[in-house]
């Protein structure tokens, strides 16, 4: 499981780049619900939302998904390429499969990097 | 219009109809007219091609034969499929529901002409009303799901009625059909998930805890999902009337209780009958369903309009005058016109009507016997999670110590055994569950049979694990690339490229 | 009888394997005092008798077969069914399947559906088709419910032609009762004359859905691009219900720019069977499949290379999703959708073509020799399908009550949804109606007092 040491994550599963403010789903989120198949995207650029507000929408073959806001700000971008390509997060989910930047953006309830993988492990079965 | 790219290096098994279409072909055609020819409309209101398929008859009949060839059903085999029902359809019903006097009756025919079909239906509400003990019924519902969105709004109804507005809470045990949660949805009502306990009930403090005055009902499933009668059932009923809750009953496994118990009678005020599971309609490789709903004498005057009734009483020798009534606050029609009339009602007439009080109660017993024959034959080799006396089905976890095999590699690796697997992952509270339904119209050996399938399965897991992985290995189609199928999205075929139905 | 095949030996072995002495035994959990009741129904029948009393029961009926000759359609119409239909619909295989759920095992069911959605689609001229719903009127409720997730609610009106069939929009209203949207257009005083366009005035900013019939309840046929531009012009999505034997011959819904086109499937292979079960069609543009409720089947291959359907995009449904879904739905009407391909398949491009200009034909001419008669007229002038609105001396009700003495099924009474077409018939023409039975019809009704 891939956890970048310089990402906050949050319980839900979303990790925020305090540095850039990029949002996206975890490793461990994108191999769970396995082959994504539509990312709906539901904020605008310049819009502002607060932390743990529904994001986007996620559909793989077998599970769908809401994403929630893990910081509030204001939405500075929206990357169209993961609706387009929707694999993307599963391939590069830290990467290229950055779903929106939130811009000044405060974190909310969030985890660093070794705690979240503590809390990933203790979900395994 | 061109065909996508998709499958070009892909064998094909059965060509489409389109692409089995030759420019001129001719089916079945039509008299000329009789009458003098008028003009069509301005040309700037016609379409300009209909690029439909042109054949022969024999070319469709074969066409779908072959296609059938590919299905396993009722008719094939062994079926248990766990909360579908999956039982025998009885072949009357075939002949009944096609008789010339209800294939040919138009629903708006003035009711004096339609009195078999009104009489038929208002019958088959009086019997599933003794069924079930309830106080009403519709038979407008055309599938579970319907019967269940007609249900949630009935509740919503109610409580508007009484000016009880802050009720939005819709109580939902963690073993529910996805349905129960996705009726309350289009309601915009919340759902509030209730765990199961270790025995497979409702679990009583959790249920207590959630009661409140912002209650519009709780959606249960009994037996359950486990194929668990809650033994707990009244008070589960008079935690959530307490609290001025309404009590939903999913009747997805009624087959369980014909004769046995009556909803009606355990407190419950509304329930939906899957005519196509627990009356024999047949499933139809996905429908016509048939989701007719009772209720409790507080809920009668909401129910959906119109119903059947007698609009004018028996007098003397001339019999009553079967017709349609509004109820007095109904929540208004759900479909068009009145049901699933043929398809669903004269079926599910034909076989209430085969099987008398008695019959009924055989099909609940045997049903139960069945899944317990099946459990017992099972437990030791496969683990039970909630291994108790269960009803018409039990679940089964699809997964041993130290194997990677999962429940779906044995349900593909059933096919090979000539069997349609089990209900797979679901209900979602046991993990790799394998869900079993054998319904009462399978025999012991039939059993035996399956149950020695899954045992040398289950050996098979520990052998040769990848035999598994890879199965089915005897079936016309292996499995499929799902993933491709969703991302690619080809939803259409066409008409072969540079087909020229002119020529 | 019963179609349970264990004996009573056999029972017993099974009742001592499970542990327990009898049948009655394995119910202990179910509450002592409400076990066993004793249900008052009529005793068993065999199957000799069931047929006997189904058959009497049938027969108590007139119908439109064997008794009466029918102009009456709003919304259910009389079609020749080729032989061959009924045939393919008899094979257990299919009938006695379940939802396709198991790929390698139903590809009779999933290929034979994805077949379906490609004639719908052609039939439309849309980019999709799902694999079907309930039926027409349940249908049209689907497509508000598409609109409303579109929009995540934030728009919250739907207007509603007044020329929609009045079943679809009472269906429509009940289904939406939750939801608290804003209903215009299908007034009480709304202008049956004023066209299309007198919709245009009612679209606004907050309009996620305008709902219109094609060819409307009273069988007449707009061009509605016009009000489609207009409407897509303040950001709401236009919905058609469309018959699909018009569409045949009529231009294409899509080509008019609609959404969504959803309709009654009935015309295409399936019985009047006093209302249903009948199939509802859904088609609609690509980018709005995630939001479309029902089950949609795809093409894909297996992991033998060879090409394959199955059931796709399944994350959006109810059963993932459950309370996030768009609907409820999850069945489809999975046997009638393959009556319909199999009906459109045998009568092809030319039968089908062939049964939409006999309407036509008959419809005109009936509608032309009926005008005829004193104190009769058209209501409407602009040109129509297949049923037209027909202007009587007398109220409807009393002329129909006329014509059935006459064994004639006269059309549909306008005046119960529409109090200034009290005096209106709606009258449908097939290709089941013969130049006589509309010849009849019209020397009966001259001679009415």
């Amino acid at each position: 499981m891939n956890v970048p040491s310089n990402l906050k994550f949050a319980k839900s599963d979303e990790w925020f780049d305090a540095a850039s403010g990029a949002v996206g789903i975890s490793d461990y989120a994108q191999n769970q619900l396995s082959d994504i198949v539509f990312v709906e995207i539901l904020v605008e650029e310049g819009e502002e939302v607060a932390a743990g507000k529904i994001i986007a929408s996620i559909e793989s073959v077998k599970a769908s998904s809401e994403i929630y806001a893990p910081a509030s700000g204001k939405v500075s971008a929206v990357n169209k390429g993961v609706s387009d390509k929707p694999e993307t997060l599963n391939s590069d989910p830290y990467g290229e499969g950055w779903m929106i930047k939130i811009e000044g953006g405060s974190a909310g309830d969030v985890m660093d990097a070794a705690e979240y993988e503590k809390f990933c492990e203790g979900r395994t079965h | 219009m061109s065909t996508p790219s998709t499958s070009l290096t892909a064998t094909i098994v059965e060509p489409t109809i389109f692409e089995l279409s030759s420019p001129g072909r001719l089916g079945v055609t039509m008299p000329a007219s009789d009458v003098p020819t008028v003009d069509l409309p301005p040309r700037d209101l016609l379409r300009s091609e209909l690029p439909l398929p042109e054949l022969a008859e024999v070319d469709v009949v074969r066409h779908y034969t072959r296609l059938s060839k590919f299905n396993y059903s009722v008719d094939d085999g062994f079926y248990p499929l766990g909360s579908c029902t999956m039982k025998y359809n009885p072949k009357i019903n075939e002949d009944t529901c096609r008789l010339p006097g209800f294939l040919y009756t138009h629903p708006l025919q003035p009711i004096e002409t339609v009195q078999g079909n009104l009489v038929l239906m208002f019958e088959l509400q009086e019997w599933l009303k003794e069924i079930s003990g309830f106080a009403g019924v519709t038979l407008q519902p055309a599938a579970g799901a319907h019967g269940e969105f007609t249900g949630v709004l009935m509740m919503a109804a109610y409580h508007k009625s009484r000016g009880d507005s802050k009720r939005t809470r819709m109580l939902i045990p963690d073993a529910a059909h996805g349905t129960n949660p996705a009726s309350a949805g289009m309601l915009g009502m919340s759902v509030v998930t209730i765990p199961s306990d270790e025995r497979g009930n409702v679990d009583l403090k959790a249920l207590e805890a959630a009661c409140d005055d912002t209650v519009v009902g709780m959606m249960l499933t009994n037996p359950n999902t486990l194929g668990m009668f809650d033994e707990h059932i009244e008070k589960v009923v008079k935690l959530v009337k307490d609290c001025g809750g309404l009590m939903y009953g999913d009747g997805a496994n009624l087959n369980a209780l014909l004769g046995i118990v009556r909803p009606g009678d355990l407190g419950f005020d509304v329930m939906h009958f899957n005519l196509h599971k627990t009356f024999s309609v047949p499933h139809g490789g996905g429908g016509p369903g048939s989701g007719p709903v009772g209720v409790s004498k507080r809920l009668l005057d909401f129910l959906p309009s119109p119903l059947v009734g007698i609009v004018e009483e028996a007098d003397g020798d001339m019999a009553p005058l079967y017709g349609f009534i509004t109820p007095e606050q109904s929540i208004g029609r759900m479909k068009a016109f009145h049901g699933h009339f043929g398809g669903g009602l004269v079926r599910a007439y034909t076989y209430i009507a085969m099987h008398g009080p008695d019959g009924l109660k055989d099909i609940a017993q045997y049903a139960v016997l069945n899944a317990n024959y099946l459990q017992a034959k099972l437990r030791g080799t496969y683990t039970i999670p909630y291994d108790r006396i269960c009803m018409h089905e039990f679940v089964a976890e699809g997964q041993f110590a130290g194997s990677d095999v999962r429940a779906l590699d044995i349900a593909k690796r059933l096919m090979d055994y000539k069997f349609h697997p089990p209900t797979n992952y679901f209900p979602l509270i046991v993990h790799e569950a394998l869900m079993i339904e054998p319904t009462e119209t399978e025999n012991k050996d039939t059993l035996d049979r399956f149950a020695d399938a899954l045992i040398k399965i289950a050996e098979e897991a520990r052998t040769q694990p990848e035999l598994l992985h890879t199965a089915p290995h005897t079936t016309p189609f292996g499995r499929m690339d799902e993933v491709k199928a969703a991302r690619e999205l080809v939803l259409c075929c066409w008409l072969p490229e540079g087909y020229d139905s002119e020529k | 009888m019963t179609y349970i095949p264990i004996s009573p030996n056999e029972r017993d072995a099974m009742l001592k394997e499970v542990g327990v002495k009898s049948l009655d035994d394995l119910f202990d959990a179910v509450p002592k005092k409400h076990r066993f009741p004793e249900l008052d129904l009529p005793r068993a029948l065999t199957e000799m008798e069931a047929a006997a009393l189904l058959g009497e029961m049938a027969t108590t009926n007139e119908n439109v077969h064997d008794h009466l000759v029918s102009f009456l359609g709003a919304g259910a119409y009389h079609h020749y069914i080729p032989s061959v239909v009924d045939h393919m619909l008899r094979r257990g295989e299919f009938y006695t399947a379940y939802t396709p759920y198991q790929p390698e095992i139903s590809q009779g069911t999933l290929q034979a559906i994805f077949e379906y959605q490609s004639l719908m689609t052609h039939l439309t001229g849309m980019e999709v088709s799902n694999a079907s719903h309930y039926d027409g009127a349940t249908a049209a409720a689907e497509a508000v419910n598409l609109a409303y997730a579109q929009f995540r609610g934030k728009r919250r009106k739907i207007v509603l032609s007044p020329s929609l069939h009045p079943q679809y929009r009472e269906v429509i209203r009940t289904y939406t009762q939750g939801l608290d949207l804003e209903k215009a257009g299908d007034g009480e005083l709304a202008d049956l004359e004023a066209g299309p366009e007198a919709l245009t005035s009612l679209v606004d900013s907050n309009t996620m859905l305008v709902i219109i019939q094609y060819p409307d309840f009273f069988g007449r046929i707009y061009d509605y691009t016009k009000l489609i531009e207009d409407a897509h012009a303040k950001g709401s999505l236009v919905c058609i219900v469309a018959n699909p034997t018009a569409l045949v011959m009529l231009k294409t819904p899509a080509e008019m720019g609609a959404d969504i086109v959803v309709g009654e499937a009935q015309p295409l292979g399936i019985p009047l069977w006093f209302g249903g079960p009948y199939l509802g069609f859904f088609t609609t543009k690509k980018s709005y499949v995630h939001k479309m409720a029902g089950r949609l089947i795809g093409e894909t291959v297996d992991n033998r290379g060879q090409r394959s359907y199955v059931l796709t995009l399944t994350a959006r449904e109810q059963h993932i999703k459950r309370e996030r879904a768009t609907s409820n739905i999850c069945s489809n009407q999975g046997l009638l959708a393959l009556a319909s391909a199999v009906y459109m398949s045998t009568l092809g491009k030319t039968g089908l073509q062939q049964v939409a200009n006999l309407c036509y034909q008959k419809a005109h001419y009936a509608a032309s020799e009926l005008s005829k008669i004193d104190g009769f007229g058209l209501c409407f002038t602009d040109p129509f399908f297949h049923e037209f609105a027909l202007c009587c001396p007398r109220p409807a009700s009393e002329v129909n009550e006329y014509l059935l003495e006459h064994g004639i099924l006269g059309g549909y009474d306008l005046g119960q949804d529409y109090p200034s077409l009290a005096n209106h018939l709606l009258v449908a023409v097939t290709e089941m109606n013969s130049k006589q039975e509309i010849d009849t019809l019209v020397e009966v009704l001259k001679e009415m007092e």
